[in-house]
């Protein structure tokens, strides 16, 4: 019998060909006759656009094609996911073309392409394309963008808002300010972030003028989602006509979740060109501008408190900058999963959030690891210091006192923060808040932090210590709250999965969820070997392509762990139940009477009466004997919609030393301990978890987009874009508690986002702490050295 | 990402490489590629002509010359330094584990760093520190020239057109002398904001009888501090003479100013990494 894989720290199956070159990403693939792309950037943050003259790049050599917007008959990009709520929120919806046909929003904008023999040829050629710019005046900064007299970005956005949009309760929200014994307010920035996946994006558009079909690889998160839009939104092409292929795909934190105007340009070009295949790959320069940004928010926060540090209110107002036009669901991510978890794992009884979404002209933004999720821990960690702060509590002492409690669960957040349009309620289903991070405190010797603060400074360093007790709420789904039309996407968000035992007993597992770097290739066999008794090396996963996946919504928000396994875990149900059926047959027993164990069907009471699974699929595949009403092959396809998202929690520490000659931070100890449920893979769950807190770190200390005032990308490179590195990190200090999801039925809650989700607010809480002896109260992030300098210049000055 | 088109000439020997050059205006020489490169495929430098000068063995390798100077070869890569015995000076040592990474450091060479002459490159700071000198060949003949004026400007050096940078050379160690290179990484490019390399040597009385010091980061070119220099000789190098000469760092130089560091925050850095440096350095002599 196969030995129980499920929660074992399996090696990743795909990593020796991802470690060792043999990958196959979208670069590697070469198709024949293939011709290649390369888009023309707008170098202006904002202008229009007089004319185009190609004429010369047409006459280039090697030139195939010149595109430019007029000749495309596509609709705009769909914008899926508008801001939603019970008033019906007006969204002023402006979405890119595949290129820009009348002006530009920001500097990288696609304007005009060219299909030439060779990549190089296409990009000579677009030195030779002569546009006529009318330069516009820009603005890139959400609060100015909106202040009277700002260039205005689109006629159907006045003054360039997006939406209004507000949760909670303003008048409990109102009252409990008004009673309120200590009030702590603070302007926070969560700056904005690129993300940087190691294998920048890219398409491989095909076009069949034999079947009037279109192909298309595709580096994406979704390729069934993007089937559907190209399809039914952008390109007015029956959806069973077009084929979404994600081949491996290095990494994506969100970037590839969406529908971008390189797809559709790229099937345009390649019937343009009469049915050959074209090539565009983003340069990471290119990347930098115009696959999407993360974060972005200016918040202003109030909180009411008792004196005891208990926290009655909690009121939010932010400025979410959306970009020069809008991305797919990027609406979506700064009010659903954002304004509706503030609270966190907090009793806070009255909140009130609102939110405006803000055209700029900068690149779009759009979900980036932890989606919302970061950004509203980020406020209400920050919060909980800062009431510490003000009351002279221990920071650690105030979470305690306003944590919920064990038996709160399910908990039902009385300002209806999970409370979806069409009245379907998320509960938090589960938690035990203090445990985690008792036993985070007891790690990091959090009682000594005094004494290492002096040590440090008598080196010249302001020691830190800064905590984060997140919950992360996993699953985009189910379907009845972010599918719910006026509050999510308007779209199902279940998950599916089809098994084959073939009659060799070999299992092939097809899943509609896309991997990214993940594991699922290792995790999905660990559960299907689980369930069916079958050693993991029987077992392929497969996943990625439209033709021969059942249809999935795809990986992120930490969803195929909650959403995926459960479809995995019913096709294997499914899969054992018609083993037992035929094993009764096989074995002239009563279906009742089949107990299986494993990989093996036996007659209660009669061990030497049995049947494997192989022989199950072998005689059933053959189907020379079956019953009657039974169909031959074991086949079985399920779908799974959850009930409830899931919400692991927890609590990270960090300790960082500030040099305070230099403003030079460095972390030196992170304390994880994570509640994330079941672990179908404690080393994955392990990898996440340092991949995120790493991604976290970043944005706290290092990451960070600039632009100036016109709108130029300052920080567009790897020159200047500080992404961290693995000898700026401390060896994180992991540990857990385990509260079984009562969602998911294994118990399993998701993974990919939590350490991000946590870690910025815990180092910015540490940096904070370890400024605040100079009587710096706030300072935002990226806490670069020369911002920190600066802050204690200043501070050190207004002492003197 | 894709360079302009170019021709490509692998040199078969010095000679042949400064005959090309002496011959072809639009001809420039290629060593590691690693600052080359990068210009060139975002367009920013498109060569006509590439002279791959890499597998001439005439400019690789550390040599002792008679007189204990080191002739460090042009082609020596960053990790061959690291490999030899030029990491007895500190200044060298400190300055090497600091650039790029394993790959930079593999294929980017002294020759290369030097004759790029980027204005935060971290080892002319060292070079500067230790008087050290260029040997520069052109088809006519060889000229050796202190690498003290040798940065003229923001990626300009006395080097002509046609002239190739065979070594460096760096004087003799000496026991009574000690060295350090100190800086501040901008966490992006990994290249400092500022970077200050400080060579003293004791005389009687335990008396700074000469001092180096070079400074990178901080102005168009890496330069030499002569007023620090100044102002450390014949003190007794204590904590209060260092602070006093390394805040003459910077003087009325124009200081560099970008995303990471503006004038004020990176003049200062120039001061404490000054101090830092050449604190350090006595600590190695004393
Ligand atoms: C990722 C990365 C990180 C880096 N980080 C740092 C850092 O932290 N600190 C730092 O100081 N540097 C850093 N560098 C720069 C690196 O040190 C230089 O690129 C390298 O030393 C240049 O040497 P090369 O042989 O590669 O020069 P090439 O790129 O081949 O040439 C550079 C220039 O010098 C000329 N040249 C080269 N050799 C000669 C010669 N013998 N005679 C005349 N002209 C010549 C070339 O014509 C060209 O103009 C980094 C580079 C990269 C790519």
């Amino acid at each position: 019998m196969a030995t129980d894989v499920l929660g074992a720290p399996v090696k990743r199956v795909e990593d020796p060909r991802f470690i060792s070159g043999k990958g196959r990403y979208l670069d590697d693939i070469k198709l024949p006759g293939m011709a290649h792309l390369a888009i023309l950037r707008s170098p202006y943050a904002h202008a229009n656009i007089r004319s185009i003259d190609t004429s010369a790049a047409k006459a280039a050599p090697g030139v195939v094609a010149v595109i430019t917007g007029a000749d495309i008959p596509y609709n705009p990009l769909p914008m899926a996911w508008p801001a939603g709520g019970a008033s019906g929120i007006q969204n002023n919806v402006n979405t890119p073309r595949a290129l820009a046909t009348d002006s530009v929003k920001w500097t990288g904008e696609g304007v005009a392409a060219v299909v030439a023999e060779t990549a190089a040829q296409a990009v000579d050629a677009l030195e030779l394309i002569q546009v006529e710019w009318e330069p516009l005046p820009a603005v890139t900064d959400a609060e100015k963008a909106l202040a009277d007299g700002a260039p205005q970005l689109h006629e159907n956005a006045p003054n360039n808002r997006v939406f209004d949009w507000q949760v909670g309760d303003r008048a409990a929200t109102d009252a409990a300010f008004a009673g309120a014994e200590v009030v702590v307010s603070q302007r926070l920035v969560n700056h904005r972030l690129i993300p940087n996946p190691m294998e920048v994006r890219g398409d491989i558009g095909w076009y069949n003028p034999g079947t009037d079909e279109y192909t298309i690889w595709m580096s994406s998160q979704t390729p069934h989602i993007q089937r559907l839009l190209l399809a039914a939104f952008v390109m007015g092409v029956p959806e069973q006509k077009i084929r979404c292929i994600s081949p491996d795909v290095g990494g994506a934190f969100g970037s590839k979740i969406y529908c971008y105007a390189d797809m559709a340009l790229s099937l345009f070009a390649s019937r343009l060109v009469g049915g050959r295949p074209v090539k565009w790959v983003e340069t990471r320069r290119e990347s930098f501008g115009s696959t999407i940004h993360g974060r972005d928010h200016i918040t202003y926060v109030d909180v009411a408190a008792t004196r005891q540090g208990e926290v009655k209110g909690l009121r939010v107002r932010t400025l979410a900058n959306l970009g020069g036009r809008l991305s797919t669901i990027g609406p979506g991510i700064p009010t659903t999963l954002y304004g509706r978890i503030l609270s966190g794992p907090y009793k806070i009884p009255a909140v009130h959030c609102e939110v405006t979404g803000v055209y700029t002209n900068t690149t779009f933004v759009d979900a980036y690891r932890g989606a919302g999720r970061p950004e509203a821990t980020y406020v209400v960690e920050r919060a909980m210091d800062l009431v510490a702060d003000e009351l002279g509590i221990d920071p650690a002492e105030v979470r305690r006192r306003n944590f919920l409690p064990p038996d709160a669960f399910p908990y039902d957040n009385p300002s209806g923060l999970l409370t979806a349009v069409n009245g379907s309620k998320l509960y938090i289903d589960s938690g035990n808040y203090e445990p985690a991070m008792d036993k985070a405190l007891a790690m990091a010797g959090y009682a000594d932090m005094a004494a290492r603060k002096a040590e440090a400074r008598a080196r010249g360093k302001l020691l830190g210590v800064g905590l984060s007790t997140y919950i992360e709420v996993c699953g985009v789904a189910p379907s009845k709250w972010i599918g719910a039309v006026g509050e999510g996407w308007g779209a199902a968000m279940w998950e599916s999965s089809n098994i084959k035992v073939h009659l060799t007993g070999k299992v092939v597992v097809t899943m509609g969820t896309q991997p990214q770097g993940q594991g699922h290739e290792t995790t999905f066999a660990q559960i299907v070997s689980h369930e069916l008794g079958v050693p993991m090396e029987d077992i392929v996963v497969q996943h990625s392509d439209t033709q021969g996946t059942p249809f999935g919504y795809g990986s992120y928000g930490s969803r195929t762990s909650n959403v995926g396994t459960g479809a995995a875990v019913k096709a294997a149900a499914k899969i054992r139940d018609k083993a037992r059926r035929y094993a009764a047959h096989m074995l002239e027993a009563n279906v009742d009477d089949i107990e299986v164990e494993g990989a093996e069907y036996r007659v209660k009471g009669s061990p030497d009466k049995k049947k494997t699974l192989q022989e199950i699929a072998f005689a059933l595949d053959l189907a020379f004997d079956t019953p009657p009403g039974m169909e031959p092959y074991l086949d079985e396809t399920a779908y799974h919609d959850t009930d409830n998202c899931t919400f692991p929690f927890g609590t990270h520490i960090a300790v960082v030393e500030v040099d305070e000659e230099t403003g030079n931070t460095e972390l030196v100890r992170y304390v994880a301990v994570d509640d994330v449920g079941k672990k179908i893979n404690p080393m994955i769950v392990d990898g996440q978890l340092h991949g995120g807190i790493a991604q976290g770190v970043g944005q706290a200390l290092w990451e960070e987009a600039v632009y100036d005032d016109d709108g130029q990308l300052l920080s567009g490179s790897l020159l200047d874009y500080a992404l961290p590195r693995a000898e700026w990190l401390p060896s994180f200090e992991l540990d857990e508690t385990v509260t079984p999801s009562p969602v998911n039925p294994l118990g399993v809650k998701g993974v990919g986002e939590a350490g991000c989700i946590a870690s910025t607010a815990a180092v910015a809480n540490a940096v904070n702490d370890a400024l605040s002896p100079l009587g710096i109260r706030h300072l935002d992030m990226p806490f670069t050295a020369q911002k920190v300098w600066s802050a204690i210049q200043s501070a050190k000055g207004g002492q003197a | 990402m894709i360079p302009a088109a170019f021709e490509y000439t692998r040199a078969s020997s010095l000679q042949d490489a400064l005959g090309i050059l002496a011959s072809d205006e639009g001809a420039k020489v290629i060593a590691g590629g690693q600052s080359l490169l990068p210009l060139m495929k975002l367009r920013l430098a498109q060569p006509a002509r590439l002279v791959d000068i890499g597998r001439l063995a005439e400019l690789r390798g550390v040599r002792r010359l008679d007189d204990g100077r080191l002739s460090v070869g042009a082609l020596t890569t960053y990790a061959e330094l690291a490999d030899s015995p030029a990491v007895r000076y500190g200044v060298v040592a400190d300055a090497l584990p600091g650039i790029g990474d394993v790959q930079v450091r593999n294929r980017g060479t002294v020759g290369g760093a030097v004759a790029h002459a980027d204005p935060a490159s971290d080892l002319p700071a060292a070079l500067l520190a230790l008087d050290a000198e260029v040997v520069v060949q052109s088809a006519a003949g060889s000229r050796t020239v202190p690498v003290d004026g040798f940065f003229q400007g923001a990626f300009t050096t006395a080097l002509a057109r046609d002239e190739i940078l065979a070594a460096v050379i760096l004087p003799a160690p000496r026991a009574d002398a000690g060295s350090a290179y100190a800086s501040l990484e901008q966490r992006a490019s990994g290249y400092p904001i500022a970077g200050v390399a400080a060579v003293v040597v004791l005389g009687a009385g335990g008396l700074i009888e000469w001092a180096g010091v070079g400074v990178t980061g901080v102005s168009d070119h890496p330069y030499r501090a002569r007023e620090v220099e100044a102002a450390l000789v014949g003190t007794t190098g204590s904590p209060e003479a260092v602070a006093a000469a390394a805040a003459l760092v910077v003087g009325d130089r124009e200081v560099n100013a970008d995303i990471h560091a503006g004038r004020e925050y990176r003049a200062a850095m120039a001061v404490v990494h000054a101090r830092r440096a050449i604190g350090a350095a006595l600590a190695r002599v004393r």
